[in-house]
């Protein structure tokens, strides 16, 4: 199973998880684990997730999460894992 | 599993320290469209090239999306133009009429660069060959994505000192052709000693007649994530120096093998190689110089320069060589002076000459790259400064390789802007005694005794 590495990145306000995690259910994407911080003011979040069930081809799904992004004032990035496995596993 | 903290170490390299894939590089047999007739020649080339690499660019753009990773440029290189065109051109307009082929072909598929209009005498030429080289200056002023390189010397077969002379006329000529583009032809045109097959940066790029029909070669680049690293490490031993360069190309390398396999996988072409280079562009913060000056120089080109490239250059490859099943190219370091804003600023501090440029190329992945020189150098020098370069590869078993522009109209002081990833540059002086009774001598330089190892 391919997973997708979601980041969301930027300045804390109400309904961050919220709002990222709906968009996720509505587009059929499971949530396989979440970790979060905040440091000095700035939200920072990773998600595992799995995205092989979405309908939505996945640049659609990636374009989606940016724009949602944008509407907050965050920066959502949404990436194959192997980029992170590849380059930190041996 | 991944944490959180690789995760924000990758996209952080990503989107602050320019870290990308320099280039996927699509290397394409012509072999089999050689004609004795130009016309059908030409409409083979172009069916060949459109169709093999009919889906390059949307691939590239489909990976750069899923791995969150630029690629910042879709290439192609092509078997050297003087063996396919032998049979069908009998001058060198014929061969010009193939270089606007493949320049429509490069603009159909959707690439920046085409690489290949190329010729290798590093022992001779043939008629093919003079009329390839011959045609250079003209095909580069009518085109613009063909790049073109010639390889006149190796260590195996000496220098063809005919073909020096002969480049030293025509890299003038190509001058000539774009003086009004500030000479821009001769920044897509390379004087090679010991030119590998299978390498994918422009503008020296070919595919070799030892490669296969149709080849994915990757080049990463990274220097702005190994500067970040090294400023981590600042006042450190050079032990520590070297294992965090090593750290990052690793990394950097990763990045590169795993975008090789994907495009080999989608496009059904094998993969054949990556080429570890740190290659800069003129964007702030993407500088082999950068580099050097965190190692502990005040600018590139100050005494300890060769030393400190040496270092890096070693360092990047074996760091690089466990990250990749193969690797090839040029691999090491570029060190192009208007491609990289730090190298611009050495120039212009005075503390960069083209002879430290010189002793650099001894340890680097290349040679004299992206040098404006006063307009007008004479041929005779250009060609001593190729020879001086080709002696420099051919002696040490490497390649090197000269791609200066003498810009006409201009001298010592003036600047030159060449656009985009080819950067802005300085005029260098050159050394203006001159060398035109050497350069005249007919024939070749025989191989180096150590060439003789069976």
């Amino acid at each position: 199973m391919k997973r997708t590495v979601i980041t969301v990145v930027g300045k804390d306000t109400v309904g961050i998880i919220a709002k990222v995690c709906t968009y996720l259910a509505e587009n059929n994407v499971n949530i396989l684990d979440i970790s979060q911080t905040i440091v000095q003011g700035f939200f920072n979040m990773m998600m595992i997730t799995d995205a092989n069930q979405s309908e939505k081809p996945f640049a659609d799904l990636a374009k989606g999460l940016e724009e949602l992004g944008n509407e907050m004032g965050l920066t959502i990035r949404c990436q194959h894992e192997d980029i992170f496995n590849k380059m930190h596993r041996i | 599993m991944i944490n959180m903290f690789e995760v924000n170490e990758t996209n952080k390299m990503i989107t602050q320290e320019n870290l990308d894939v320099r280039t996927i590089t699509l290397g394409i047999s012509l072999l089999d469209c050689v004609d004795a007739d130009l016309e059908v020649l030409n409409e083979n080339i172009y069916r060949k090239i459109t169709t093999v690499a009919k889906d390059l660019v949307a691939t590239g753009q489909q990976i750069e999306r899923e791995y969150g990773i630029p690629i910042v440029n879709k290439r192609i290189s092509i078997t050297p133009i003087a063996f396919v065109g032998g049979k069908a051109c009998k001058c060198p307009e014929d061969y010009v009429s193939i270089a606007k082929t493949l320049d429509r072909a490069a603009k159909e598929v959707g690439v920046n660069f085409i690489g290949g209009y190329s010729a290798l005498v590093s022992k001779g030429m043939t008629k093919s060959d003079e009329n390839l080289i011959r045609s250079i200056p003209e095909a580069l002023s009518v085109t613009e994505r063909v790049c073109s390189s010639v390889n006149v010397g190796s260590t195996k077969c000496g220098i063809n000192m005919d073909a020096v002379r002969l480049m030293g006329k025509i890299v003038k000529q190509a001058a000539e052709y774009t003086r009004e583009q500030d000479s821009l032809g001769c920044a897509k045109l390379v004087v090679f000693c010991n030119a590998p097959d299978d390498n994918p940066f422009m503008a020296g790029a070919f595919h070799g007649v030892t490669e296969a029909d149709a080849i994915i070669n990757v080049g990463v680049s990274g220097p702005g994530v190994v500067k970040t690293a090294l400023e981590q490490v600042r006042g450190e031993s050079f032990e520590v120096l070297c294992e965090t360069i090593k750290k990052t190309a690793f990394k950097v390398t990763r990045v590169g093998q795993l975008v090789a396999q994907e495009a080999s996988r989608r496009l059904g072409i094998p993969f054949g190689i990556i080429d570890l280079s740190l290659a800069p562009t003129p964007a702030i913060g993407d500088s082999v110089a950068d580099i050097l000056c965190e190692i502990g120089l005040e600018h590139a080109g100050a005494p300890g320069t060769t030393a400190a490239l040496a270092l890096l250059n070693d360092q990047v490859k074996k760091g690089g060589v466990m990250a990749s099943s193969y690797v090839g190219g040029l691999s090491g370091a570029f060190i192009p002076v208007s491609e990289d804003q730090g190298m611009i600023n050495a120039v212009e501090a005075g503390a960069l000459t083209l002879e430290k440029l010189e002793a650099m190329t001894c340890v680097c992945s290349v040679g004299l790259d992206m040098i404006a020189i006063p307009g007008k150098t004479s041929e005779a020098t250009i060609s001593g400064i190729i020879a001086d370069e080709m002696a420099i590869g051919m002696v040490n078993q490497k390649t090197t390789a000269v791609r200066v522009i003498p810009v006409i109209g201009k001298d010592v002081g003036d600047m030159v802007e060449f656009g985009g990833l080819l950067g802005y540059a300085p005029v260098m002086p050159v050394n203006s005694f001159s060398c035109e009774a050497f350069v005249s001598r007919k024939g070749r330089i025989p191989a180096p005794i150590h060439s003789f190892k069976n």
